[in-house]
């Protein structure tokens, strides 16, 4: 069925049925995909968004049209405005942070210096790792007695800390997680990037006498300008969506300083089971994510690869 | 700060001494954030094999007097994590496959064939990009709840079965690729099919490796969805497994490691094995972790 004959350019035109044709076979290849992604990502939508407009456990049959009530309650709740501080924390403070780091790697792995395949391989090997299983090394790593972290500081001379169980240092404690875990990525785009500076440009610079600072202010970070707007804008929308270490490490605590909108929507719908409520969530944080894609689509397309 | 400049070790006219220390400190400084990158896992190691003596003690100990293999053992028999490791196994290589096969068909009419609606089509699909995945659980679980299927395999495969993204990518991909080769196969009355298989698969290898690589760990790495659906330990995958086991053995550091460890190495391992697909298919295939 699927070897539909399209010998059509020697058969002519007389010879061609309507199974023949390239538009057939064009809906049969993307038949498949389409009825899925239908299915399971188009649909959905709707439904989420006709769930934000009723008040429903998600199991009875009890199903009640509150119009924006969801929404109405979202805005007055001080958890929800808690969870969006604290995405906006987690978010803002992580991702420059680790851009930072991993252009600095970048640049040193950028001098033609040998080993280059050995470094890039141990940089990345966070990123690939399972995000329970580090969460779950962290835990121990965080642990103030036993741990690592703490004896770090001690070889600096700093007091130790209580990492994850004090509402002031949780978050940093992610935060630092995550820059770990997810650098690498960031470094192997920077690198991509400095690769595509023309090594002409630096001579040219260095003929006028420009020092490395001047070299890298002038020429290395505008050049950098689209590929940094691009991990900005990509780490914005992963960072926004961040769930699995908070479950694992922090459960949203100590008292919410941890709770993500994620894990605020989790524990809505299959703690809680306010449908409703938890779809609202939902679309605030698509919403969020939404702005953040449209300024990547109406940046981006200038010029980044 | 010299050593930051990019092109300066370049510098044919550097007096050789001024090259030596500029390169001992860039690779010093990059072996140090090495450590700092390999640390955690050193330390999960460590703890899984040493005697428990060894382990709670301060300073903390990386290098075990003695290596004990039972807590691995242990770990592994305390829990079903051989099944959790079969659930993963089916549910990611399943994913993979058959992300490829949806993904390549549409891709390539996408890319070659010309039908109505084409455009529209594709920005269709391009518009679920947008929609966080986030937005989607609850819908999601509700569909698969009306389908019969929570705490089952199909729960756990068939919505990754599809990418969009996937599509995009191969698209793109497909109309680099010359077009010469796949006229001249039409026209000794070669079937698309047969073109699709036989001409632009194979020349697109790079490309397909990368996306499956991907896919495979975004699927073996996945802990949300299997956390939603797979409701009983039957239908468990390791990630799910290995929190399980954490909360329920919450101060056995020692076998909590193990069975850290024993999770993240076959990854790593494949890491290791082919991590040029990996760094190089980043540039290649435009990104997304």
């Amino acid at each position: 069925m699927a070897t539909t004959r399209t010998a059509d350019m020697l058969a002519g035109p007389h010879r061609r049925n309507w199974w023949q044709g390239d538009s057939f076979t064009a809906y049969l290849f993307i038949l498949p995909s389409g009825l899925l992604i239908a299915l399971f990502l188009a649909f959905p939508v709707i439904y989420s968004l006709w769930l934000s407009l009723v008040s429903w456990d998600g199991m009875s049959s009890r199903i009640r049209f509150v119009g924006l009530g969801n929404y109405d309650l979202l805005i007055h709740s001080s958890e929800f405005w808690n969870s969006v501080l604290v995405t906006a924390y987690y978010t803002f403070a992580a991702v420059p942070l680790r851009m930072a780091v991993a252009l600095a790697f970048a640049i040193f792995l950028n001098q033609k210096i040998r080993g280059l395949g050995i470094y890039r391989t141990i940089y990345f090997t966070p990123v690939v790792t399972s995000g329970i299983a580090v969460s779950i090394i962290f835990v121990w790593i965080y642990d103030p007695t036993w741990g690592i972290a703490n004896w770090v500081l001690s070889l600096v001379h700093i007091p130790p800390l209580e990492w994850l169980s004090s509402p002031t240092e949780a978050m940093p404690a992610l935060i630092l997680m995550s820059i770990w875990k997810n650098m690498g990525f960031d470094m192997i785009i920077y690198l991509a990037g400095l690769q595509g500076i023309p090594e002409t440009y630096y001579e040219a610079a260095r003929v006028d006498g420009a020092g490395p600072w001047a070299m890298f202010r002038r020429i290395t970070w505008p050049l950098l300008a689209p590929t940094t707007f691009f991990i900005l804008v990509t780490g914005i929308i992963g960072a926004s969506q961040v769930f699995d270490q908070v479950f694992v490490m922090t459960n949203g605590g100590p008292l919410r300083t941890t709770e993500v909108l994620v894990f605020l929507l989790y524990n809505s719908a299959f703690k809680f089971f306010e449908m409703g409520y938890a779809s609202a969530i939902a679309w605030a944080i698509f919403l969020i994510v939404l702005t953040f894609t449209i300024l990547q689509w109406k940046f981006l397309p200038q010029d980044v690869t | 700060m010299t050593t930051t400049s990019i092109a300066a070790s370049r510098s044919a006219r550097s007096l050789p001494i001024k090259r030596i220390i500029r390169g001992a400190v860039t690779h010093g400084l990059l072996i140090f954030g090495s450590i700092f990158m390999l640390i955690p896992f050193a330390w999960m190691l460590a703890a899984s094999v040493e005697p428990e003596n060894e382990i709670f003690t301060y300073p903390p100990n990386f290098i075990p007097g003695q290596i004990l293999l039972q807590h691995w053992v242990q770990a592994w028999s305390l829990v079903p994590f051989a099944r959790f490791f079969l659930n993963s196994g089916i549910m990611s290589v399943t994913i993979t496959i058959g992300q490829f096969i949806t993904a390549t068909f549409a891709a390539y009419a996408f890319a070659r064939l010309r039908f109505p609606g084409r455009d529209r089509l594709f920005i269709g699909f391009l518009a679920t990009l947008m929609v966080p995945g986030q937005v989607l659980l609850i819908p999601q679980f509700m569909i698969i709840r009306t389908f019969g299927w929570l705490n089952t395999y199909e729960a756990l495969i068939v919505p990754g079965l599809a990418s969009a993204y996937a599509v995009f990518l191969l698209r793109q991909f497909f109309l680099n690729l010359p077009a010469e080769l796949e006229d001249a196969a039409r026209i000794d009355g070669c079937s698309r099919l047969r073109i699709l298989w036989q001409i632009v698969v194979p020349l697109s290898m790079p490309a397909i490796i990368t996306l499956g690589i991907f896919t495979f760990l975004g699927s073996w790495n996945a802990f949300l969805w299997p956390l939603i659906v797979a409701t009983g330990q039957d239908m468990f995958t390791v990630q799910l497994g290995l929190q399980m086991y954490r909360s329920a053995y919450s101060n056995q550091w020692p076998y909590i490691m193990a069975a850290a460890s024993f999770i993240t190495l076959p990854v790593l391992i494949l890491f290791f094995l082919g991590q040029k697909h990996f760094t190089q298919g980043i540039a290649l295939t435009g990104l997304k972790g």
